[in-house]
């Protein structure tokens, strides 16, 4: 079964985009830490560091696809899964800073002694180990998405309802987590961190194996959201996408498998999220603001929802705009990006990869329906010598 | 005590030996050099008997003693009230008024004052002012006693009050009053009529007063003081109440301003405009535009700003909305997660914009003057600003309901609404309607941005806080129904006001947000859900 799983998933553009991104993985760590600084093909860390940053945003544009995409609900509010895999991944890293931080307190972190805290929060009681914290990367967005979707799906609330509900949700989240009380370290969130694993954060190894951790997740969850497309249930997914009620009346249990796509899309997130907070330094409430949501949508939307490629291809050409924007024309890159929202969606509704896609099928259609002319014409022309 | 029997006794025979004006005056000056001699337990009877002449001058003199600015000379212990000069004392006759010419410092000494000291000068104060023909002063000297009742002003204060003319001051003295007869060793009558009258005048500041006397009270006055505390706590309690659907209402009021316009592009048309919130910001905008051009060139009618401003931000934000429409809404039509999507990118570009123009720090907009200030009926505090913004999101919303229900353009856009094919083979220009419509709902955005530059701070991210809270309004309260928009906007106002000091700001907000959440699982269409065909299209 999970071979014939795997064959599914990998169809020809999956399996070059997975080897792309296995090839990556080796190939920029070992630019960066094998070759001398002066050499022309050395990667600096911090362009290491940049693309592997790209690399969990597209982690999470791919997992807001799966949903948007093939399941049609338009979620505002992934970014917050994302934040919270981040928020858990924060807290392991706080927990490894121990006795490092500028009040020298093994147990409690800088800013809860700050606040005058005696005692480490129950929630915070296990972070300390690695695969605790890994495991609530993952449990916990997908536990938040669980519930939600269960009320939300359950209640048949969708379309733009849901998508102004989700981004509620994220909006509720980005208030608590901005509050001391919650224990999350309020304004400033989690940083200063030290070592993860016991490798120093800050060295070029790490760094790149961060970077290689990030291409390995994103091609495995490629791998994954195309074995559940490909599948059966992907079959039904599109159907519910495109017609909810008759995918019902045929019997589907049409809330289960919203549920089901919606929180392994959340665990995807949260797993973007922590690969995002080890490059970055910081998670900060500021990562649930609603804006970031929807910017997930537009990295989706100009790649091109319903591809698996496209959300790849369009957070690394945003966000590679984004950088190259923000720094040469600061004032000029909000309008750059709301252009994008207004462009997109009126003339490219289906993305630079979908309509990349399109043409080539209909080349390909032109093509076959050429040579099946030919063929016919060819019969036709020896028809009149058989008659002969 | 010997020393002031001395005194006294000195004073007596001086008096007999001098003429009346100058004997008062004599008296004066001898109580004040006397204050020189005064031992520091002493000080208080000192200041009593001085504040008992009711002289005008005195104030003066016990102003002097409380800042520490009475000085008595060395050699023959006069008293004089003095000013720093340099190294030297200026010094100034207590009773004339006039200077006495300058003295090293070495040749005064300071008469010290401690703690107790100065609250006597106060109390002695206050007894003095009471009198002033200065009604602010009196009112305020009222005050001052009411806060720290002394037993030993009670005197003052009944002379006071049987002066006393003003209403108001009248009030706050017989609290005071009431108050002192308290702590006094009056009979016990005079007391329970003091209760009564602290219990019937009530306000906050009664309750420590009670409460301090509860713990000397005879028997027999205790129940008294308790029901009277207990009365005056719930009183508190009501008005608490009302101050809270009052801050209700006035969140419900911006609510309803800030929903109202999305009201009709959402719930009429059913267009997610994530851009509504930049319609608001631009009317604000129109407003500061408004008052930069009346304060440089017309002054005179700066108190019209607003008025000004109104029709402007409409016609401004409408033409906006109408652009909008006709150059990217209209083709997303029956698309609208992507409506949502391209007028959130809309919204950042008018962001950017007016960050651009403006900058991207607050800017301020004037409140005129009917504007600004507060009254107080009852216990509750009443803001004018906050007042007339009610009383305008209501109008604004009446003007809408009649504009949709009572005249032709309503009628069309009922119409298109419901059933487009039908209306426009009823010749109803469609796409005109259209236009029209969404221009109405940026329209109203932006005359609510008018009303909003009053009370918040008018900034490029003034449209962002709305939105959220404005779906959560419209999607609360049912989508296609302008009562359910102001049902939805004051119900969750309210709430949102009496979840506060239970639950702090933030976390009430929050939990706002959740209920909604909550609520939505149960009735998905709203609290005024449309009913029949209209709920499928």
């Amino acid at each position: 079964m999970i071979t014939s799983f795997l064959v599914k998933s990998l169809d020809r553009t999956i399996a070059v985009a997975v080897a792309i991104l296995l090839l990556l993985a080796v190939i920029v760590p070992a630019l960066n830490l094998l070759t001398a600084p002066d050499h022309p093909l050395h990667v600096p860390t911090y362009m290491v560091s940049l693309f592997g940053k790209y690399l969990t945003y597209a982690l999470l544009a791919l997992a807001l696809d799966l949903v948007w995409g093939f399941c049609g609900i338009l979620s505002l509010g992934h970014a917050a899964f994302f934040a919270l895999g981040g928020y858990a991944m924060g807290m392991y890293l706080m927990r490894q800073i121990g006795a490092r931080g500028s009040y020298g307190n093994p147990l409690l972190p800088d800013f809860m002694v700050f606040l005058n805290w005696k005692e480490l929060p129950w929630f915070w009681y296990g972070f300390d180990m690695f695969w605790f914290a890994a495991l609530m990367v993952i449990l916990v967005p997908g536990l938040v998405a669980f519930v939600f979707g269960w009320f939300a799906f359950r209640s048949r609330v969708n379309g733009v309802y849901l998508s102004i509900i989700t981004q509620a949700m994220t909006y509720a989240l980005l208030l608590a987590f901005f509050r001391n009380d919650m224990g999350f370290g309020g304004n400033n969130g989690l940083t200063d961190f030290k070592d993860i694993l016991g490798f120093n954060i800050q060295a070029d190894g790490t760094r790149a194996a961060l970077f290689a951790a990030s291409a390995l997740a994103l091609a495995g969850s490629l791998v994954v959201t195309s074995g559940i497309v490909g599948s059966k249930f992907g079959k039904v997914l599109v159907a519910l996408r495109d017609a909810e009620s008759r995918t019902r009346f045929l019997g589907y249990r049409v809330e289960h498998m919203k549920l089901f796509a919606f929180t392994v899309s959340a665990m995807m997130a949260g797993i973007a999220g922590a690969l995002y907070v080890p490059q970055v330094g910081i998670i900060n409430p500021g990562e649930f603001a609603p804006a970031n949501s929807i910017e997930v949508v537009i990295w989706t939307a100009v790649g091109g929802r319903g591809t698996l490629i496209g959300p790849i291809v369009g957070a690394i050409l945003v966000n590679g705009g984004k950088s190259i924007f923000t720094a040469a024309f600061p004032e000029f890159w909000l309008f750059a990006l709301g252009g994008l929202f207004v462009l997109v969606t009126l003339f490219l509704p289906k993305g630079v990869v979908g309509t990349a896609q399109h043409h080539l099928a209909r080349r390909r259609q032109a093509r076959a329906a050429a040579r099946k002319e030919d063929e016919q014409t060819d019969l036709e022309d020896a028809k009149p010598m058989a008659a002969e | 005590m010997y020393r002031i029997i001395q005194t006294v006794l000195a004073m007596l025979f001086l008096f007999a030996a001098m003429p009346q004006g100058l004997r008062a005056a004599e008296g004066l000056r001898n109580l004040v050099n006397a204050l020189g001699e005064a031992k520091l337990s002493a000080m208080d009877e000192h200041i009593a008997a001085l504040a008992k002449t009711g002289e005008p001058e005195v104030v003066a003199i016990l102003d002097a003693l409380g800042a520490g600015n009475l000085y008595a000379r060395k050699t023959d212990g006069q008293v004089f009230l003095t000013k720093e000069s340099g190294s030297n004392l200026a010094l100034i006759d207590p009773i004339s008024g006039e200077s006495a010419g300058e003295t090293p410092k070495a040749a005064m000494s300071k008469i010290k004052v401690n703690n107790s000291v100065r609250r006597a000068v106060r109390a002695a104060l206050g007894g003095l002012t009471l009198l002033s023909p200065d009604r602010a002063q009196r009112l305020k000297a009222a005050q001052s006693v009411l806060q720290t009742p002394d037993v030993d002003a009670l005197d003052a204060v009944e002379n006071a009050l049987v002066a006393e003319k003003d209403e108001a001051v009248r009030t706050v003295l017989e609290q005071a009053r009431a108050a002192m007869l308290l702590a006094s060793d009056r009979p016990i009558e005079e007391k329970k009529e003091a209760v009564r009258l602290l219990r019937e005048n009530g306000g906050r500041e009664a309750l420590p007063v009670l409460s301090a006397a509860l713990g000397s009270a005879e028997n027999g006055l205790e129940q008294d003081i308790e029901a009277a505390i207990a009365s005056i706590e719930q009183a508190q309690e009501f008005w608490n109440a009302g101050q809270n659907v009052w801050y209700g209402l006035s969140l419900g009021s911006v609510l309803l301003l800030a929903a109202i316009g999305l009201a009709i592009t959402f719930g009429v048309m059913g267009i997610i405009n994530m851009a509504h919130g930049e319609m608001v910001m631009l009317g604000a905008y129109t407003t500061f535009l408004v008052q930069d051009v009346v304060r440089t060139s017309f002054p005179h009618l700066f108190e019209w700003s607003l008025a000004i401003a109104l029709p402007l931000a409409f016609l401004f934000t409408g033409t906006v909305g109408l652009v909008l429409e006709r150059g990217v809404i209209r083709f997303l039509y029956g698309r609208p997660l992507e409506t949502l999507l391209a007028t959130w990118g809309i919204s950042l570009i008018l962001q950017q914009s007016v960050r651009t123009i403006f900058g991207p720090t607050n800017r301020e907009v004037g409140n005129p003057f009917w504007m600004s200030g507060a009254f107080e009926p009852g216990g509750l505090t009443i803001t004018w600003n906050r007042l007339w913004i009610i009383v305008f999101a209501l109008a604004v919303f009446a003007a809408l309901l009649f504009l949709l229900k009572k005249t032709p353009m309503g009628l069309q856009m009922r119409a298109v609404t419901q059933n487009r094919r039908m209306a426009s083979s009823m010749g109803i220009r469609t796409p005109l309607v259209d236009a029209l419509t969404f221009a109405l709902g940026s329209g109203i955005a932006g005359i609510a941005g008018v009303a909003l530059s009053q009370i918040d701070n008018v900034s490029p991210n003034l449209g962002q806080g709305y939105i959220i809270d404005s779906f959560m309004v419209v999607v609360f309260g049912g989508v296609g129904n302008l009562w359910g928009t102001l049902v939805g906007a004051f119900s969750l106002g309210i709430l949102n006001k009496f979840l506060e000091p239970y639950a702090g700001a933030v976390l009430g907000k929050i939990l706002v947000l959740v209920l909604i959440i909550l609520f939505i699982q149960k009735r998905p269409r709203g609290l005024f859900a449309l009913k029949g065909r209209a709920v499928e299209a």
